[in-house]
């Protein structure tokens, strides 16, 4: 199979719908393993910081989510391109589906954030560049989701949003790269996560194990709403009736 | 195209003189607000004062964009505009350019006064009103790609502050620290740059965003 | 293990208040994503076979009787 049409086949909800039925258990259960597993070794088994203690702990839930956040924010990104350019369908429901997702990962990021704040730095919130920049991608998030709201025809609100998020993709380096220009002129790097930059594998294994988890996780709540949404979109079509006796009458 | 759209609005906008002038009667209000509820040390007032006059430029011109495309959308005229052969970003722009003439500049010639009213040194002036030219355009023209999405929404106000805030604050951020290290002595030709810089990659990439904006809402309305 | 018994697990050397905080917010994030995405894909699944119900050959569905 070409790149093509692949790329052609992508766009076809059904031939998603039919590719994606193994994948999205397996994604599932990896993303469970996975994080279990990171989770546990952070917490148990990897050595507290010289500095901060067992505290430091929490960047085994906070990175993952910090992660998903940005990375669920650019796919929106890219799924509002191919919408706007290339009016594809799958594009649209991406669109309609993962905005909840993004915004309750971003708020697990800036929670286990201001966790971990307290014990750190003395205090539960500080405008330091990350933190702001968070806060900052929560509210693109909430304007997504209430843009969405606002219209009522469900074409015209996938382009809408497809356009707010590609304008909110080629604004958060310009957001970041402002709000660290700013914090450091305000607080000097006082407040700065103090990350060594030469972690022992000890301490950074666990972490690269709960990111992997936490792009499982990615991967199992795309396909499980896409699945879900594509089954809304056309009951009537014959595939997925032929698809539901399947079901009924194995 | 740009030249007949700015002069249709700019009559319009001089008909209803009371529209024209409610941005800085926001300005001044909310500025003797602050002033009077501050009552406190004038020199941590001055500190604040930055701060204070780009968070309000930045709400006026967000009360004003409100209303930038609300008529023509009442009245038709943006379904015309853009059935025409002629590309309709020059309309765009041409509107946008009217609503930054009051919100924008007016804003960053008038400001100064505000800021005095705050305290602010007078040394630190020149440096607001420069931040003030260079950056309200990028305010008016991503501000324009807000309101052409929200136009015709019921609520659409609270929508567009919530939409346009986050995008705004890269230039809330550099135009404040231009004057904060203005008044601390350090040079601020970086922020000057940055905002610069913003504003003109929004002058090349708005209006086309807002045109592409302006097609989704009046299609389904 | 880190840690020489369960007490100082728990305690986490005077911060288990707020590594458990994350943690267990986390996890408690991550059942309801998962429960919530298989309750959707049931429901859907649920409506598609009703639907179908009404038309399987036998169980005439009332807007197609003649």
């Amino acid at each position: 199979m070409t790149l093509k049409q692949f790329w052609h086949r992508l766009g076809s909800p059904k031939w998603f719908f039919h590719m994606s039925g193994p994948w999205q258990g397996a994604f599932a259960v990896l993303a469970v393993l996975l994080l279990l597993t990171g989770m546990t070794w952070g917490l148990a088994f990897a050595p507290p910081d010289y500095q901060q203690g067992n505290s430091f702990r929490i960047i085994y839930v906070h990175v993952p989510a910090a992660v998903l956040a940005q990375s669920v924010y650019l796919t929106l990104g890219v799924a509002g391109v191919l919408l706007l350019v290339w009016r594809m369908k799958m594009a649209q429901l991406v669109l309609e589906n993962l905005v909840g997702f993004g915004a309750w990962m971003t708020a697990l990021a800036l929670f286990t954030g201001a966790v971990w704040g307290k014990p750190t730095w003395g205090t539960w919130w500080v405008f330091d560049g990350r933190t702001t920049s968070t806060l900052v991608l929560l509210f693109l998030y909430f304007g997504l989701y209430a843009l969405r709201q606002a219209i009522p025809s469900r074409e015209a609100a996938g382009r809408a949003c497809a356009l707010l998020a590609v304008v909110g993709v080629i604004n958060i380096p310009v957001i970041k790269y402002s709000v660290e220009w700013w914090t450091t002129l305000h607080q000097g790097a006082t407040f700065k996560l103090t990350e060594a930059p030469a972690m022992p594998a000890s301490m950074w294994a666990p972490l690269l194990v709960n990111v992997l988890g936490a792009y499982c996780l990615f991967a199992a709540n795309l396909i499980a709403k896409l699945r879900t949404a594509i089954l809304r979109q056309e009951p009537g079509a014959a595939w997925v009736r032929d698809w539901a006796a399947g079901e009924v009458r194995p | 195209m740009f030249a007949v759209q700015f002069r249709r609005d700019w009559l319009c906008l001089m008909r209803s003189r009371d529209e024209a002038v409610n941005p800085l009667v926001f300005l001044f209000l909310a500025t003797t607000l602050f002033a009077i509820a501050f009552g406190g040390d004038p020199r941590q007032l001055a500190e604040l004062a930055p701060a204070i006059v780009w968070a309000l430029v930045l709400l006026a011109n967000l009360l004003s964009l409100e209303a930038l495309f609300r008529r023509d959308l009442e009245d038709g005229t943006l379904e015309q505009l853009l059935l025409l052969a002629e590309p309709p970003f020059a309309a765009v722009l041409g509107k946008v350019a009217v609503q930054w003439c009051v919100s924008g500049a007016a804003m960053a010639v008038l400001a100064p006064v505000a800021a005095l009213l705050l305290n602010l040194p007078a040394a630190a002036l020149p440096a607001l009103m420069l931040g003030l030219l260079l950056g309200t355009p990028a305010l008016s023209l991503i501000g324009a790609v807000g309101a052409a999405l929200t136009v015709g929404l019921r609520g659409g106000g609270v929508l567009l502050a919530l939409l346009l805030l986050p995008l705004h604050l890269p230039v809330l951020v550099f135009g404040v620290s231009a004057v904060l290290d203005t008044m601390a002595g350090v040079g601020a030709a970086a922020q000057f740059y940055w905002l610069a810089a913003i504003s003109a990659a929004a002058l090349t990439l708005a209006p086309f965003a807002a045109t592409a904006a302006l097609r989704i809402s009046v299609e389904q309305s | 293990m880190m840690f020489e018994d369960w007490q100082a697990f728990i305690a986490m050397g005077g911060h288990g208040l707020y590594v458990w905080m994350a943690y267990s917010v986390a996890v408690a994030l991550l059942i309801a994503n998962l429960t919530g995405l298989d309750r959707e894909r049931r429901r859907t699944r649920r409506h598609l076979q009703a639907q179908l119900g009404n038309r399987t050959p036998g169980g005439l569905d009332a807007s197609e009787a003649p």
